[in-house]
Parts: structure tokens; C-alpha cells; sequence
């Protein structure tokens, strides 16, 4: 256990339902030429939390998720992570701290054993055998998948091997994109279970965007509801059932996608 | 050659022409405008040559082998136009080239210091640098916008911008080069190189055009090498700010 394991399970003894952001946004802008993708969106996502981030195509979710990471910087406003300011942190620091997985995630040519150790290569490291299996094992699959090609698996295994890959950057906050859009009802729940299993167990705090609201509501102990660039609103899922806002009526309703 | 013979070779002109205008192809305003453009621009490096030969002048031919290198930055920075500073970039790729390509050649005297052929060699190794930048930025600027999840998998597993466009980066650099090579190992059998043909024509022993010419091939096996090499480590950077992120280009708005 490292000492900030320690800490935070000292905190989360001590402090039952006080929780700190582990990425806070304040009045963040995202502009491209002149269409404004974000507009002034202020909210946190909560340390040890799954949050989900749910809203129409188009509603700058992901540009948001990118920003957690550092692959993009805010037009204005400002980005915390863990109480530092995004530029505070070094990109690659950064980028390792905050793992992130999306939709098609792409698996690059070669075995599952070199997608694996892709993370621990660009540090110019190597990955055990032993270690490899390790997380194998975490994510439900097996030691016999190592040498297999990776474009020869199934899509629930393709995306179970990508968050494999990025669990090994020992990331303590994940950042999901419609993960499990891709993928047939019994991967679904396995990927459902992995990361369910990762935020108790490992305490890694969760952000996942999806569009799909029942999974929102089965997973997120809380959820952002995102529509035209702005968070309209954030909250318990089923308190949001009852919104007012009429935009998130619709939206919930499945009036527009 | 008589001039009447010279006028004969306009009959080569008109075929295209005719047949342009008989099919609809519509080329016949670009043919035209080709045949001009290049008689002139031929006659004008004729008289130009025969006056820096002449002349005997390092001034002169230093002068001549930078209109080159300008000539050849202005066309081919037109394909790298996303590349921020493809100007300077193709000037910088362009003179390596020329003075280590001049270097070996004047410096170990495998030719003599002289306008002709000084000017010459610049003109095929400037010449082939130039064709192959434009290949070579093309398939560059694809790749990147083709493998761009690529990129930003690497990148977001804590990779360095190096490491996020290394592939595509020899991807393109193998690219560029292989043109260069396949057709110099069929070089002789297919077809005969123009400079090696206009020395026979031109009243040279064949095996003496024939040394020239391998000297030739060498040059341009260097040319493509350090052409595409060069210009990818000094273009991969531009596609990254200081906060290791890609730059999003247009109206991209990286939400699906």
C-alpha cells in the first residue's frame, strides 16, 4: 500500500461523506475558430467516485474528458487535479495519473503482451511476464491470451486488454468514452463488473461518458448531465429524474441523442 | 539541330491538343500554357548557362544554385502548408543537402570545381529533393490525420510527441524512399536515364555516360534519404504545442 493509499483510506475512515474533487473545472471555455464547444462549465468529479457523464452527440463531452488528461487545454477557465492546476503538472505525469479509455480503443498490431507493456516501453522499461499476467488476471482474462494477436480478440476483449494497458500506468483516476457502446450484452456487464470492482476495491475514481442512461444510473454515484456545451445539471442519478430544467426533461425522455 | 527542325517538335504539341479536343479532356489551355512556359524558361537557363560558364564566376554559380533552391522551396512548400515554418524547413533540408552532397564531390575531387558541373548535379539533386519533399509531405500530412487515435493513445499513455508520431514518421519516410529505389533497380533496362541518354545523344562514349550516370544514382539514393529524414525530424514538432497536445486543425471539434 503507498502512502497516499494510506491517506486516502484514513480520510474516507474520518470524513464519511465528505468527498474532495479529484478534477475540478472552473468556468472552463473550449472554442474552435468560433464555435464554442464548452461554454463557462464550473463542476467536479468526486475522489473515488464513479461520475457519469451522460448527453446528446455533440455535447462536448469528450473535449471535457480530454481535458482531464491534459490532450487538451482549456480556450479559458481553469482545470484542477488533485488541487493543482492543469499547468502545474507535467503532461506525462499527468497523462499516467489520469488513464484513459475510449470507445475504439485502439489495440496496436502485435500480441496482448505487447499492447500491455506499450505503457512501460515509452518509459523505456519492461514488463514481467509475471506482472503482465497479473493484470490480465484483473481484468478477467487469462495468461493464454499473452501471445494471442490482439486484433484476433473479441471486441469485449479488445477493450478489456486497453484498460489492462492503461491500469498499468498505476493511473488513480480513469477516464472512460463509451466503452462498452461497442459491445454485445455479457461483455458489457463483465467491463461493467471490472470497473465497478476497480473503483471499490482500488479506490480509483471513475469518470465515464455514455450514452446509454440505464448504464448511467446502474454505475455512477453520480452524474453530470451535459447538453449544447453546458452542464445543466449534476447530482445523484435519480434526483435528476425529476429535473426541472426542461432541456433535461427532453434529454431524458430520449427526445434527442 | 536546325530550327526547322526545332519547329518540326511542335507537331509533338498539337497531337495532345488534337486529341484533347476531340475527346473534351479540356487540357488544352494547360498544354499550351506548359509548352510556353517551358520553352521559355529552357531558353532562358540556356542563355543564363552559357553565361555563368562563360563567366568562369564562383559568384555566379553560387547565385545560380540559390535561385535553384529558391525555385524549388517555392514549389514544393505549397504540400506542407498545415506545417508551420515549411518554408524555412525546405531551406534548411535544401542546403544540407546541397553542401554535403557538394562537399563529397568537390572534396574528395571525384568532379572538377566547375560551373558545369556543379550546376548540374544541383540541378538533379535539388530537383529530385524537391519531388521527393512534396511526396514525402503528402504522405506525412495523411498519416498524421489517418492515425491520429494512434497518436493520442500514445500520448495519452504518457508517450512524448516523438513517440506518438514515430510510425507515422517512418511510415512516410519509407514511403518517400522507396519510389527512389525501385526505379534504380530496373534503371538500364526499362528505360535509359534522361541525362545519360542526352549524353550519348550529345556524342559521348556510352560507358562514360554510363559511369556518370552511377554516380548519379548514388547522389539520388543520399538525395531521398536525407531529403525525407531531414525534413520529418524538423516537421514531427509543429504538430505539438508545449503541453505535449496535439493541434487540432480546422473546425475539428473532437466530440463525436
Amino acid at each position: 500500500m503507498t502512502i497516499w493509499e494510506k491517506v486516502i483510506r484514513l480520510k474516507s475512515e474520518t470524513t464519511t461523506r465528505l468527498y474532495e474533487p479529484a478534477i475540478h473545472f472552473q468556468k472552463v471555455s473550449y472554442k474552435v475558430k468560433d464555435t464554442e464547444i464548452l461554454k463557462e462549465v464550473t463542476g467536479s468529479f468526486p475522489k473515488h467516485r464513479i461520475t457519469t457523464l451522460v448527453g446528446p452527440s455533440g455535447a462536448g463531452k469528450t473535449t471535457l474528458l480530454k481535458m482531464c488528461n491534459g490532450l487538451l487545454s482549456p480556450t479559458s477557465g481553469e482545470v484542477y487535479v488533485e488541487g493543482l492546476p492543469l499547468q502545474d503538472i507535467s503532461p506525462i505525469q499527468l497523462r499516467r495519473q489520469a488513464g484513459m479509455v475510449l470507445q475504439n480503443s485502439p489495440v496496436m498490431d502485435g500480441s496482448v503482451y505487447d499492447n500491455l507493456s506499450l505503457p512501460l516501453r515509452l518509459q523505456g522499461k519492461e514488463l514481467s511476464e509475471e506482472k503482465a499476467t497479473d493484470i490480465l488476471n484483473q481484468v478477467g482474462l487469462d495468461r493464454k491470451y499473452l501471445r494471442r494477436d490482439s486484433r484476433n480478440l473479441s471486441g469485449g476483449q479488445q477493450q478489456k486488454v486497453s484498460i489492462a494497458r492503461t491500469l498499468l500506468n498505476e493511473s488513480n483516476i480513469l477516464l472512460l468514452d463509451e466503452i462498452t457502446s461497442a459491445l454485445d450484452p455479457s461483455s458489457l456487464r463483465e467491463v461493467e463488473e471490472l470497473i465497478r470492482k476497480l473503483n471499490e476495491v482500488h479506490q480509483i475514481t471513475v469518470v465515464w461518458i455514455t450514452h446509454n442512461l440505464e448504464q448511467a444510473k446502474r454505475m455512477g454515484h453520480y452524474a453530470w448531465i451535459m447538453i449544447d456545451g453546458q452542464l445543466v445539471q449534476t447530482g445523484n442519478i435519480s434526483a435528476l429524474q425529476h429535473s426541472d430544467d426542461p432541456s433535461v426533461e427532453r434529454f431524458l425522455r430520449g427526445e434527442f441523442k | 539541330m536546325s530550327t526547322t527542325a526545332l519547329l518540326l517538335t511542335l507537331i509533338f504539341v498539337f497531337i495532345p491538343i488534337i486529341l484533347s479536343k476531340t475527346l473534351g479532356l479540356q487540357l488544352e489551355k494547360d498544354t499550351v500554357i506548359a509548352t510556353v512556359r517551358s520553352t521559355v524558361q529552357l531558353l532562358l537557363v540556356g542563355f543564363v548557362l552559357k553565361f555563368v560558364f562563360d563567366s568562369e564566376s564562383y559568384l555566379f554559380i553560387f547565385l545560380m544554385v540559390s535561385l535553384m533552391i529558391g525555385a524549388a522551396v517555392q514549389n514544393a512548400r505549397k504540400k506542407g502548408q498545415q506545417i508551420k515554418g515549411i518554408t524555412w524547413k525546405l531551406i534548411v533540408t535544401f542546403v544540407l543537402l546541397e553542401v554535403l552532397t557538394q562537399g563529397i564531390l568537390l572534396g574528395f575531387k571525384i568532379v572538377p570545381a566547375t560551373a558545369q558541373y556543379i550546376i548540374s548535379l544541383t540541378g538533379m539533386v535539388i530537383g529530385n529533393s524537391m519531388v521527393l519533399s512534396i511526396l514525402f509531405l503528402n504522405r506525412f500530412v495523411a498519416e498524421v490525420e489517418t492515425h491520429r487515435s494512434e497518436s493520442e493513445l500514445i500520448l495519452s499513455l504518457g508517450g512524448t510527441p516523438k513517440q506518438a508520431i514515430h510510425r507515422q514518421l517512418i511510415r512516410s519516410i519509407q514511403a518517400s524512399m522507396i519510389p527512389t529505389i525501385e526505379s534504380q533497380k530496373t534503371i538500364g533496362l526499362v528505360q535509359l536515364p534522361g541525362m545519360m541518354s542526352g549524353q550519348i545523344i550529345a556524342g559521348a562514349d556510352p560507358l562514360e555516360a554510363v559511369q556518370f550516370q552511377i554516380l548519379v544514382v548514388f547522389l539520388l539514393l543520399t538525395t531521398a534519404a536525407l531529403t525525407s529524414v531531414c525534413l520529418g525530424l524538423l516537421s514531427y514538432p509543429t504538430l505539438f504545442n508545449e503541453r505535449m497536445q496535439m493541434i487540432q486543425r480546422g473546425n475539428d471539434s473532437s466530440d463525436e
